[in-house]
């Protein structure tokens, strides 16, 4: 099998799954309670929280731990909206943002708040200008993703950071493809809220992080007792935290060698395709497009039929069109690019990780010859189009 | 999530092709929507489907209710064919998931739109046939190259 869909999820290191194990069965004390075996259990999360913070040069008290990226999407949305909606009732966001942030707005906006949505370049990039433009006196929150989970493409959080503080407004940035792979540092970003994943860099499902910066007004999300500082109740997912810790020190103590390796792979596999498979186009941006990224569109056949012929080949990549999703419209960020319905339906998505190597990418690249040619053998569009060239 | 019938007849799927100076082509379907059949009939001068071939851009029920329709079909008069409904089709391929079944009336409607096509050609009335509502040539430009 060759795995090429770690946007998706990814596999649980052999050393995370290590680490856990003994909060299961051993130091399962509660980690509220009083006697010993409980204090184990609040000591291990507690070391968790100070590696996460180290990744992104946070304070360990401004690490929260949440069921994981769309829980800490939808606390940081809801509690800063609520928070702030004495000062005013707009927030900004992307068109190109998770659903756990798009459907997070539409909630907010039936109960009075007001979003403005910013378009993206032909690569998935804000305009600076634009968010400026539309930054008004009742602005309350900002939030971009750091990077497109199905492009891959990179926004200037730097910039946003500069603007959202000149301005006074909170900003918020939903890191969950970015935690762990690329350098993040909240101080010199001028982030005040971000989401993480715990199983986006091989740690467990279930599991993430909201950083809220010291200061910043929040509400709770869940309500019971006083764990996380009174922010977030519930018992601590005590097994998930330490593999999110154990995962997150990996992430730091590999990210360089690993985005290397990812972004040598991911540049051959671009290269060959574009070379070798006609009428292609490669969606996201080309540098500012995070290490594992790679997403094409193929002219004239459709994303599930190729999926299901690479799947056929032990190959699992994902596809924005609409029947992979299960929905009827194919991907709202590849159309937010400007890709025409047809094009977002035959688009493909292959995300590397540094454990695939470049015998595999040849591997992908010839059964990706090989089923696109068969569907486009097959395709009435394609028939049309050669027809069309024939006669010009 | 398909059944081994669909598997079957997506990855080898039956009758793919053009039929060259056709009795009848229909196509149907929306390239917006990510479905587009097309169907093509050699019929006899009894009117019995000879060969029925088909071009399929869609997802992998797209393709295998294509297969299994034109299998249906061939050495069928038309009055026969009419019958083959997208139930038909959903049966003979032991089901489709509940958002797949648009693939299969994809499929009868092809199949209707070419035998459209061959009445029109022909100058004759075929009992209980009206005329296909889809046509992707009513508002598709060229086809989306990129």
């Amino acid at each position: 099998m060759i795995y090429l869909d770690n946007a998706a999820t990814t596999r649980t290191a052999p050393e995370v799954v290590e680490a856990m194990l003994p909060y299961f069965t051993e130091n399962y004390g509660n980690p509220s309670a009083l006697y010993s075996l409980g204090a184990t259990g609040k000591k291990a999360v507690n070391e968790a929280r100070r590696r996460i913070a180290g990744v992104i040069g946070a304070k360990q008290e401004e690490i929260y731990f949440t069921s994981g990226g769309t829980e800490a999407d939808n606390w940081a949305l809801k509690a800063a909206a609520e928070g702030s909606a004495y000062k005013g009732r707009h927030i900004i966001t992307t068109r190109i943002e998770h659903h756990a942030i798009l459907n997070t707005c539409k909630y907010l906006e039936k109960r009075g708040f007001e979003v403005t949505y910013l378009d993206v370049d032909a690569y998935g990039r804000i305009d600076l200008a634009q968010l400026e433009g539309a930054v008004r006196p009742d602005t309350i929150l900002i939030s971009v993703m750091f990077a497109n989970n199905e492009i891959g493409t990179l926004e200037p959080i730097g910039e946003i950071g500069r603007l959202a503080r000149k301005k006074g407004i909170m900003f918020h940035t939903d890191a969950v493809q970015a935690f762990g792979q690329l350098p993040i540092q909240v101080d010199e970003l001028g982030v005040d809220l971000l989401s993480a994943s715990a199983h986006k860099l091989n740690g467990p499902k279930g599991i993430g992080m909201l950083y809220v910066r010291s200061g910043v007004k929040m509400g709770s999300f869940l309500h019971g007792g006083e764990q996380e500082r009174n922010r977030r109740a519930g018992t601590e997912n005590v097994p998930g935290i330490v593999g999110f810790g154990a995962a997150a020190a990996r992430a730091m103590d590999k990210m360089v060698q690993k985005a290397a390796v990812e972004r040598e792979l991911r540049d051959y596999l671009i290269g060959r395709i574009e070379a070798e498979i006609p009428y292609c186009r490669l969606n996201g941006h080309r540098e500012q497009r995070l290490p594992g990224n790679v997403n094409f569109s193929f002219s004239f056949i459709e994303g599930e039929s190729l999926l299901i012929m690479l799947d056929m080949k032990g190959i699992c990549a994902s596809s924005g069109s609409a029947c992979a999703s299960g929905s009827l419209n194919p991907s709202h960020v590849l159309l937010a690019t400007g890709l025409k319905q047809e094009e977002a339906h035959g688009s493909l998505r292959m995300t590397l990780s540094e454990e695939n190597t470049r015998e595999e990418m040849d591997i992908v690249v010839e059964e990706l010859k090989q089923a696109v040619a068969r569907l486009r053998n097959m395709s009435p569009l394609y028939e049309d189009f050669i027809k069309s060239t024939q006669e010009s | 999530m398909y059944s081994e019938k669909v598997m079957d007849h997506f990855q080898n799927p039956r009758n793919v092709g053009e039929i060259e100076d056709a009795s009848g082509v229909g196509t149907v379907g929306n390239a917006k929507c990510g479905d587009i059949m097309r169907i093509f009939l050699d019929i006899d001068e009894e009117g019995r489907i000879v060969e029925a071939k088909f071009k399929t851009f869609g997802c992998g029920a797209a393709v295998a209710a294509s297969s299994m329709a034109t299998e249906l079909i061939k050495g069928k008069t038309i009055e026969e064919a009419l019958q083959v409904t997208n139930k038909a089709v959903m049966e003979a391929l032991d089901g489709l998931p509940p958002v797949k079944v648009h693939c299969s009336l994809l499929a009868e409607e092809a199949i209707h739109a070419a035998l459209w096509d061959y009445a029109e050609k022909h100058g004759i009335v075929i009992k209980g046939l009206n005329k296909p509502k889809s046509d992707i040539h009513e508002e598709e430009d060229a086809s989306g190259i990129l």
